[in-house]
């Protein structure tokens, strides 16, 4: 039999874009400890809804940390104090009986809230649409094995690729920045040949359109680090900011 | 009304080339003309949308994601097929071309087959083209590993991560093509109808999450790639948000849905536990190429695993079917674990599960070798049941996971609804009775990046039709039709959450049209579900939140759907009185308890026709073999 714990939740509230919130507090007692957090927001709503109240709104699919839909604040942690992992993949087993978790949406200026703890993170996509790619139309590419990829090589560019776009980077930097989001994609495609032709023209127009949207600069606080679910490390930042003093004097 | 497939004539070998040689074209400056809608952002949508963007067409693609990256798609973890022969064991087109038509239990289309495996190997060139970071032997060439189903290495892979890789070179492809402006990306619409005029498609209505609003948009052609249907079962490794509404609406317009109840249920994945567990997680299941199946040989035996000596142990796949051994196909494998667990033989709560085993592939090469090809699968399982694989055993249960059953197409991909494409997991498809693993890829590929974009360009060159203006009477008429759903909805104002009603259906379905069927289980189940929807009509709780956003909504829009689709599946169940692939009916198996196919009676895809107000009427387009013979899908 799986432990049970009571937990009390202060949960961010906000009807709509631009609406006013605040916290409002929910107990939970004698959920089981195998449940994930969001299940147990889930149970949580279905409380709420049979008491003709609004459910709690929180952003999730796939859950099992690889769509990268979900992710808030827990005590100030994005997707919670578990390293390597998105909060639908956060079980309550990590906290203690009568523990009180603080949620709150990602906060920056570059993702307008829309509902309680959901926010948009498309300004994500516009950086990828800036040059997150490489120019290769169906049915142009040559054979496979025709471009080969050294095994140490291949690992460190997928290593790069498995960002999931949950936006935890953004949300727990003092400057709002997406300095590792982009850095990652960038490193993917420099690290192998298809991505050469675009390379500098890559990192100009992908930089100009993180500064266009509104994230901040990068002053290394590592906090991205440590919160990606992917272990991205932020030593693509400092090889990003190489890259561009490449590309701007070459 | 007869079906048409419009197969080739001719060798099978070159009937593809010869269809495509034949297909009209139009020119780049009248393809700038064209509006194409595509539903579905995943391996199919975001690769049809892209490679028609490419080509010249105005496309416009509705996803219910926030960003078209998060398709479930991503969440395919084993690898993609190919038949490329790198590994040099004899593999062929000819080879895939068999094992998949085998694989389905000879249920699917030769010519379709033949035709996945011939585009196979250029999916590969294309995806590496894009920058897809697949693994590499140390000599730079591309790495391929074995796979269920196969006994060839033919399977290419990004770690346990191959879904989002490819989808997400398929996605900043589409990307690339929103930034040249041939690309409208819709996000946030719930697709909930289809417009037809004269039955023909000429547009959809959604709903836009965020406003409420609902939009007509209006297309010369609709291509629908929105995925499978596993959630009917509540409990499944698909996504939680992953829907049935385009299929279904699509159906409601005159679409048949074919074999609806050709469901596939994967041996290895995590097993369920509390009550309120929301989904079922996938193991891929590549693990079983390392990993040994077993099961305590004396029932109730509660020994932890490292105190059972290897003798009382029964490595059943093994003994059972010692040519495939571990590898054996997924319903074979799902069947077996279940009965063992009816018979006692369960490990862990309740008995629901059984053992997948690395201790052997981590004596014979060591742990960083395993953690190296499973790194990710075992950081997945941890996180989730609080146990470490590398010293116990995975608990796996076999959970729903894919569906091959879909909208009817024929060999171009059109839907019974002329202008209306179906691609993907949506679609009925090439995977007959059982898919392969690592074929689901394969086939959402090929449909998005070579097949449709041919087949589409034909249906604009011959179809006459303009687009009609958003205030034509049949979008008036569509728009009319889902605001009265959604007011119907509201009116009910019971006291059950949509969830509680959803959790019941899955009940239902696993336990009757599940891993194992029967008729009298089936018939049973029709009168439940009838209850059910009763129940669901008449006690729905769906408060009005007073706000726009309004996540129960969605839900419950999804749970009706799946509820119409749950009688589809359990009547298709019930008329296909036979055993294939992964349809099982109790009644038809042999003494060794292996699946009979009655070839005389079903040799047939069936095809599922919307009438208002009566049953569905089901139809059949006959399969006929004329290279590979149907015989017993034997894995022994």
């Amino acid at each position: 039999m799986s432990r049970r714990l009571s937990l009390t939740l202060r949960i961010w509230r906000q009807a709509g874009p631009g609406e006013g919130g605040g916290f409002e507090v929910h107990r939970l007692e004698g959920v089981s400890a195998d449940l994930s957090l969001l299940e147990a927001l889930d149970g949580l709503n279905e409380r709420l809804i049979a008491q003709g109240q609004r459910p709690v709104g929180f952003e999730h699919d796939c859950r099992e940390g690889i769509c990268g839909s979900c992710g808030f604040l827990v005590n100030g942690q994005a997707h919670g104090p578990r390293a390597l992992t998105t909060v639908c993949q956060l079980y309550l087993r990590e906290f203690a009986d009568g523990a009180t978790l603080t949620l709150e949406p990602f906060r920056a200026r570059a993702f307008p809230p829309l509902q309680d703890l959901a926010v948009d993170r498309s300004a994500l996509d516009r950086i990828i649409e800036a040059g997150g790619y490489c120019s290769v139309n169906t049915g142009s590419a040559p054979e496979a094995n025709a471009i080969l990829v050294g095994r140490e090589r291949a690992a460190s560019a997928f290593d790069t690729a498995t960002c999931i776009g949950c936006g935890a980077c953004v949300a727990s930097c003092p400057n709002a920045s997406a300095s590792l989001f982009s850095a990652a994609k960038l490193a993917h495609l420099a690290q192998l040949p298809q991505g050469q032709p675009e390379r500098g023209a890559r990192v100009r127009a992908m930089r100009q359109r993180m500064e266009a949207e509104g994230f901040g600069g990068c002053s290394s606080h590592l906090e991205c680090e440590a919160v990606c679910p992917k272990g991205i490390s932020a030593d693509w930042i400092s090889w990003m900011q190489r890259e561009t003093r490449r590309v701007e004097r070459p | 009304m007869a079906l048409d497939p419009r197969l080739p004539s001719g060798p099978l070998e070159t009937a593809w080339q010869r269809c495509r040689a034949e297909l009209p074209l139009i020119s780049p400056q009248n393809k700038r003309r064209l509006r194409v809608l595509v539903v579905g952002s995943g391996l199919a949508g975001a690769s049809a949308a892209a490679t028609l963007a490419e080509q010249g067409y105005q496309v416009r693609l509705l996803t219910y994601h926030d960003s078209p990256r998060r398709a479930h798609s991503v969440a395919a973890q084993g690898g993609i097929n190919a038949a490329r022969n790198y590994a040099n064991d004899g593999d062929s087109v000819q080879r895939l071309f068999r094992d998949t038509v085998k694989g389905g239990d000879f249920r699917a289309r030769e010519a379709g087959c033949f035709r996945l495996a011939e585009i196979s190997g250029a999916i590969i060139d294309h995806c590496v083209a894009q920058g897809v970071p697949f693994a590499r032997e140390y000599g730079g060439t591309l790495a391929t590993r074995n796979f269920g189903g196969a006994q060839v290495s033919r399977t290419f892979y990004a770690r346990g991560q191959t879904g989002q890789q490819l989808l997400y070179g398929a996605y900043q492809a589409l990307m690339r093509q929103v930034a040249a402006g041939r690309v409208e990306l819709l996000s946030r619409r719930d697709v909930l109808d289809l417009i037809t005029v004269d039955g023909v498609a000429r547009g959809v209505v959604c709903r836009h999450q965020l406003s409420g609003a609902l939009e007509a948009h209006t297309a010369q052609a609709v291509l629908l790639a929105s995925g499978g249907y596993s959630n009917v079962y509540f409990l499944s490794t698909n996504a939680v948000k992953s829907n049935a509404s385009a299929i279904l609406a699509a159906h409601r317009r005159g679409a048949f849905f074919a074999n609806p109840c050709f469901t596939q249920i994967h041996p290895t994945c995590i097993p369920s536990g509390d009550p309120g567990q929301s989904k079922l997680t996938l193991m891929s299941e590549s693990l079983r190429n390392d990993g040994r199946l077993w099961v305590p040989l004396r029932p109730g035996d509660d020994r932890p695993p490292a105190a059972i000596p290897e003798a009382e142990r029964d490595y059943f796949l093994e003994r059972l079917y010692p040519a495939y051994g571990n590898m054996a196909p997924r319903d074979v494998a799902s069947r077996r674990a279940r009965e063992l667990c009816l018979a006692g033989h369960g490990v862990g709560p309740g008995g629901r599960s059984v053992y997948l085993d690395l201790a052997e592939a981590i004596g014979r090469e060591g742990l960083p070798a395993i953690e190296a090809r499973y790194g990710n699968l075992l950081e997945m399982y941890e996180r989730i049941t609080g146990e470490d694989p590398r010293l116990t055993p995975f608990r796996i249960y076999p959970a729903p996971h894919y569906t091959m059953g879909g909208l009817w197409v024929d060999y171009q991909l059109m839907s019974t609804v002329p202008g209306l494409f179906v691609l993907g997991e949506a679609n009925f498809s090439e995977h007959g009775a059982n898919r392969l693993g690592a074929s689901a890829l394969m086939q959402g590929l090929a449909d998005g990046y070579f097949i449709a974009p041919a087949t589409v360009t034909a249906w604009l060159a011959g179809a006459a039709h303009g687009e009609i203006p958003a205030d034509h009477p049949a979008c008036q008429e569509a728009l009319q039709a889902v605001a009265d759903r959604i007011t119907a909805l509201r009116a009910i104002a019971g006291r059950r959450p949509v969830d509680a009603f959803h959790r019941d259906l899955g009940a239902l379905m696993i336990a009757s049209c599940g891993i194992s069927r029967s008729g009298p289980g089936l018939e049973r189940a029709l009168g439940d579900l009838a209850a059910l929807t009763a129940a669901f009509r008449a006690d729905l709780a769906l408060p009005d939140p007073g706000t726009p956003i309004d996540a129960e909504l969605e839900k419950a829009l999804r749970l009706e759907d799946f509820l119409a689709l749950a009688e589809l599946m359990l009547r298709d169940a019930l008329a296909r009185q036979e055993s294939c692939g992964a349809h099982f009916r109790e009644e038809h198996q042999s003494e060794q308890g292996e699946a009979r196919r009655d070839d005389e009676r079903f040799a047939h895809i069936a095809a599922w026709e919307h009438v208002p107000g009566r049953a569905p009427r089901r139809h059949s387009e006959p399969l006929a073999y004329t290279v590979i013979s149907p015989s017993e899908r034997s894995y022994r």
